[in-house]
């Protein structure tokens, strides 16, 4: 049986780890060599890095950064920000990464998540997506959360799919950086619309928001949190350790 | 040296680098001869059967990769260069494999709630001995990514995966042929520890 993950997510720039509350006022964490190694220490199942850099010498850095992880930690890493075109899978996929996550590129030009599964395997193809409820729909923001488009997150995922994506990370913004517990009404509307994996992303706060996301959202696959885990609210051994209590399968 | 044969699919940089830090010395190489001269090979592969299978034999390394496995050599194939080394694959038509080990390759047919491709980590149940579990504990996991699994291969069959009602073998071996479904490069320590029984095996033959 496939063990539910739990992924802590990097955003990197400038080759430092930086975390947004409600994508807005940046605080530099750490350096993301050393949290990486941390982390898979700790027992995270993925990796998930985000480049956030606007710069093309900051691209370069992030390129780097992601090279040395790669050859330091082992287990299965994605990369996101920046993916516009079939060419950036490749730069980052040449660089150690195994799945390559799309969000605003894939707005702009749905065809490029076909494109990129046809040559990496749809495996390979994670389609982000940032939503919010707005105008009665689960409106599906591009540009890291700033700008709103006309898309509704189920529709979107489900379209995506058809493209050819692997898997789904859906990001509420309306419950990122609060802390109060995933959005578990639009994770289950999601997962009930695709037949690939979703991971949840938004607003854990604590150990308990995890167990409530694997018992009561049904299909969801893993778990995502960034600030927690780097300001160690929550400590992964003991996260997986409370999970495996409920009889949630995981890898200890 | 252990030769990592390049038949240009897939990115061989987490494999190379997981190898170094397992202690292997290391080669990425697409020349016969250095495969030929290898202590040990590792066939990689990703994508579909017949595409890389065409590779593999343009390549003019498929004489190679089966000298190797004549001579008593450990030879290890991971994920689709595992699937390879049975006797034929039903991916997208029917595909001859090398032959090295007995069984063929099927896709998963599973029930609704089972997604494809099986993807993400599952738990080891061992079946047999294997040189390569030495320092593997029954219920550890490692990652998968695959859609079509090796049947009919109880002959070489030593650890497996459940799953959606599928026993899936994950680790496979007969003599000096060996076989990873799963990605050890991608599997924390587990996979770690089953690439240094690889090197140790290498060096001692």
């Amino acid at each position: 049986m496939l063990a539910k993950r739990i992924i802590p997510c990097l955003d990197v720039r400038d080759g430092r780890v930086v975390k947004g509350v409600n994508f807005e006022g940046l605080q530099d964490v750490s350096d993301p060599v050393a949290l990486a190694e941390f982390y898979n220490d700790s027992g995270a199942d993925e990796l998930v890095f985000y480049d956030i850099t606007a710069s093309s010498s900051g691209r370069k850095l992030f390129a780097d950064t992601l090279r040395e992880v790669a050859s330091k930690v082992f287990i299965p890493l994605t990369v996101g920000g920046a993916i516009n075109e079939v060419a950036d899978f490749d730069r980052v996929l040449k660089c150690g990464a195994d799945k390559v996550s799309v969000n605003s590129g894939a707005i702009a030009d749905p065809s490029l998540v076909g494109k990129a599964a046809k040559k990496y395997g749809n495996q390979c193809v994670v389609l982000s997506i940032d939503a919010k409820r707005d105008g009665g729909i689960y409106r599906v923001y591009a540009k890291g959360g700033r700008v709103p488009t006309d898309l509704d997150a189920v529709e979107w995922a489900r379209r995506g799919q058809e493209e050819g994506a692997g898997e789904i990370v859906l990001n509420s913004i309306d419950t990122d950086g609060v802390k109060g517990g995933f959005d578990l009404e639009m994770l289950s509307d999601v997962c009930a619309a695709v037949s690939i994996p979703v991971i949840a992303s938004g607003g854990a706060g604590n150990i308990e928001h995890f167990v409530d996301l694997f018992e009561r959202v049904k299909g969801v696959d893993a778990g995502l949190a960034a600030s927690i885990f780097h300001f160690r609210t929550v400590d992964i051994k003991d996260l997986k350790r409370r999970l495996a209590e409920r009889g949630i399968p995981v890898r200890l | 040296m252990i030769a990592v044969v390049d038949y240009g699919v897939g990115n061989l940089f987490s494999l190379t680098c997981s190898l170094a830090a397992a202690g292997a010395r290391a080669e990425v190489t697409s020349d016969a001869d250095r495969i030929l001269s290898a202590d040990g090979v590792i066939l990689p592969g990703v994508g579909a059967f017949g595409d890389a299978r065409d590779k593999l034999r343009f390549s003019g390394l498929e004489s190679a990769v089966n000298e190797v496995a004549a001579s008593g050599r450990p030879l290890l194939g991971i994920c689709l260069g595992m699937q390879m080394l049975f006797e034929r694959s039903l991916e997208y038509g029917v595909h001859e494999g090398l032959g090295l080990l007995k069984g063929e390759v099927v896709p998963f047919r599973l029930p609704a709630e089972y997604k494809i491709p099986h993807m993400g980590w599952n738990s080891l149940r061992f079946v047999k001995d294997n040189p390569l579990l030495r320092y593997v504990k029954q219920g550890e996991y490692v990652y998968y990514v695959h859609s079509y699994y090796a049947s009919d291969c109880d002959d070489s069959v030593a650890a497996v995966s459940e799953y959606g009602g599928v026993t899936v073998p994950g680790l496979v071996g007969k003599d000096n042929v060996f076989g990873t479904q799963f990605h050890p490069e991608k599997s924390g320590a587990v996979g770690m520890n089953i690439l240094r029984a690889f090197k140790e095996l290498c060096e001692a033959k």
